[in-house]
């Protein structure tokens, strides 16, 4: 018998393209990255992961006490919780290549 | 500590005290506080645990309790580095004084998609402070931040950002970079933090390694600009500034036997000075450690302590050895007032030599201390350094009233009157020890070149060692030189026949005189008797001649008074 996360992770893999995200989205009250990036992410979402995905906006200034145990430097961030493995996107999420790769909705097309 | 800081200090410019030995006299009171400490050195020269150190002792000393913020290890990993000193971060978390955040860091989770910031970083420091009521904030290294983050533009300005917030928190922080090559730090962090920078250093030379702290600047604040060697131990941090000790020590006045009752009649009868220093210097073999030990003994048995460096033995073969020549030390060991202390001189730097016997005074606080053989610390060619650290070790033991006994080696052939590690200007009192070759043997001679403030003993004498210790014996100076040894025995013997013949000599003379009295006497005895018998020849001739005269007067009488005529008796008769 395999390990149990890797086990997840082949399921996740079988049913690729199928599977949903959870997310969430650390941003800092209403500066300009904040908005922009949870504007963009609303966008790709809707976009590529429409129906199976759960985004929740988090306000770092209103609960401080996440920034440490979810490991938060940069703001914004999002972190894609599932499917596994974890991933950090940073940023206002302005490219949007990049963050698909991040979501591992797309590979880097060249 | 106050008085360094009354003296240098800018009364302007608060200090955050680090309590740590030493590094707040060369800083002059401590950190800048409110503002930013830089401290840099390569790997594995004590940074982490310089800051840690600031921190649990603020939280614990000074209340000023402290967020650690490790881009490092995990909070794990430096509780267990750090218990072994002493510091329990567990307990000091629980205690709310200190928090640990251990950031995590790893490129490969990360994707960068646009414009960010460090805000996360900004609210996780601020949540940490708040919560305690921080005072000092630790970031060990910070510049694992670009290893982290892809954009270095972004970083720097949101690193000057980030030193520029936590000013305004009025925060004393402390932070920790790599050596970088040709700056204080790979990344030049000493850009952003210009308040106050220190680099730690751990150098090798002669493949004994020392670890050395400078003050490279310090904004608004006199601060010792040497290199000042410290330490790590089961303590922590310490920094002795040694090199700031002045020449204003007071000179005592009470003395100290040397143990040897003979050596002390030559120090002007009393022995040494009390906290003076004594340097014992001879070649191999002339009874330097003898002369030490007889001195830690007596010490101990007027009950004072000895702390007692021993270089080149080990404690157990000094107190056989010195059982042989009467010297008995376990005794003072057993009840604690001698203290060995032995260590290879290559074992580690000089600094770190000196740190461990400054350490080692202060705990023991003994009233002698004896190193033995001080020279021994010359290895190849740091003459100077060992110049510098006995001096230094000197100092402070005189600035403490501790009676020093230093042996030193003169090795074969060079000149007896200097000492190898060139102490001797510092010295109080120096005693020689020479051999003294002469006859096909060689013997010990001792002799003081110099004892300050006391009439000492200009003689050469020659010492032994019996089964009850050292004793010292004249030495002969006759016509032939200076003689030791079964010479002078010989010579000794020589001058016992002279006398011997000289009494013998007298006595015969004596008894002739007292013989020709005698026949004096008995010649007058004789003259006398024969005078004595001719005065009773004389007398009794007189005797019978007056007896002839008597009777012819009485015969003429007769004849008179039968003629009826007058009578006229003889001349001889009328008188």
């Amino acid at each position: 018998m395999k390990s149990t996360a890797l086990n997840e992770f082949m399921e996740s893999q079988g049913k690729s393209g199928a599977e949903s995200y959870v997310l969430r989205l650390y941003v800092t009250g209403t500066t300009p990255q904040s908005l922009k990036a949870i504007a963009n992410i609303k966008r790709i979402c809707d976009q590529h992961l429409k129906g199976r995905y759960d985004l929740e906006v988090i306000d770092l200034y209103e609960r401080p006490a996440l920034a440490s145990g979810e490991q938060i430097i940069a703001a914004p961030t999002l972190i894609r919780k599932l499917p596994l493995p974890l991933r950090r996107i940073i940023g206002d999420m302005s490219n949007t290549d990049r963050v698909l790769v991040g979501l591992d909705l797309r590979p880097i097309l060249k | 500590m106050k008085k360094v800081s009354s003296r240098n200090g800018n009364p302007h410019l608060s200090k955050s005290p680090t309590g740590i030995q030493g590094l707040d006299e060369i800083t002059s009171g401590g950190f800048p506080k409110g503002r930013t400490t830089l401290i840099c050195g390569s790997a594995g020269c004590g940074k982490t645990l310089l800051a840690i150190e600031f921190l649990v002792r603020g939280a614990r000393e000074f209340n000023e309790p402290g967020v650690f913020v490790a881009f490092e290890e995990t909070n794990k990993e430096l509780t267990e580095n750090v218990i072994s000193l002493g510091f329990d971060l567990e307990e000091l978390a629980r205690q709310k004084k200190i928090v640990v955040d251990h950031v995590h860091l790893e490129r490969s989770e990360i994707e960068e998609t646009g414009e960010y910031d460090l805000e996360g970083l900004f609210i996780r420091i601020g949540h940490a402070i708040s919560t305690i009521g921080a005072k000092r904030v630790v970031l060990d290294t910070i510049e694992s931040l670009f290893s982290g983050f892809s954009n270095p533009l972004i970083l720097r300005a949101e690193l000057r950002r980030l030193f520029r917030w936590l000013k305004e928190k009025g925060v004393t922080t402390v932070i920790t970079g790599e050596r970088g090559d040709g700056t204080l730090t790979r990344q030049g962090l000493e850009e952003y933090v210009s308040d106050c920078v220190i680099i730690l250093d751990h150098r090798v030379t002669e493949q004994t390694s020392t670890r050395r702290i400078r003050v490279v600047k310090y904004r608004g604040s006199t601060h010792g600009t040497n290199e000042y060697p410290f330490l790590i131990d089961e303590t922590g941090f310490s920094v002795i500034p040694i090199t700031s000790v002045g020449l204003t020590y007071e000179a005592a006045t009470g003395r100290i036997p040397s143990g040897v009752d003979d050596l002390d009649q030559m120090l002007g009868g009393k022995g040494y000075f009390v906290g003076s220093s004594i340097l014992v210097s001879g070649t191999a073999g002339t009874g330097k450690s003898s002369l030490a030990a007889h001195f830690s003994e007596s010490v101990c048995r007027r009950g004072e302590k000895v702390l007692y460096f021993s270089l080149e033995e080990s404690p157990s073969q000094v107190i056989r050895n010195m059982g042989s020549i009467g010297i008995s030390l376990a005794p003072a060991m057993k009840t604690g007032l001698l203290m060995f202390h032995a260590m290879r001189p290559t074992f580690c730097g000089l600094e770190m030599h000196l740190t461990t016997m400054h350490r080692m005074v202060e705990a023991f606080n003994p009233s002698v201390v004896i190193v033995d053989p001080i020279n021994s610390f010359l290895t190849g060619n740091n003459e100077l350094e060992a110049k510098s650290m006995s001096m230094r070790l000197i100092d402070y033991l005189k600035a403490r009233k501790i009676t020093a006994l230093f042996t030193s080696l003169t090795t074969g052939g060079s000149q007896l009157e200097r000492t190898d590690i060139f102490i001797s200007s510092l010295i109080d009192t120096w005693i020689l020890l020479r051999d003294i070759e002469l006859g096909g043997e060689r013997n010990r001679g001792i002799y003081i070149l110099k004892s300050r403030g006391m009439a000492h003993s200009n003689q050469i004498r020659e010492f032994l060692l019996t089964d009850h210790g050292i004793k010292l014996r004249d030495v002969y100076v006759g016509m032939e030189g200076v003689l030791t040894g079964s010479a002078r025995q010989a010579q000794e013997a020589r001058e016992r026949e002279d006398s011997i013949k000289r009494s013998l000599e007298i006595d015969g003379r004596k008894n002739a005189i007292l013989r020709k009295r005698q026949v004096m006497e008995a010649r007058i005895a004789a003259i006398k008797a024969e005078f004595e018998a001719e005065e009773a020849e004389s007398l009794k001739i007189l005797a019978t001649d007056q007896d002839k005269i008597d009777n012819i007067d009485k015969e003429r009488a007769e004849m008179a008074k039968s003629r009826k005529a007058g009578f006229e008796p003889s001349l001889e008769n009328k008188s």
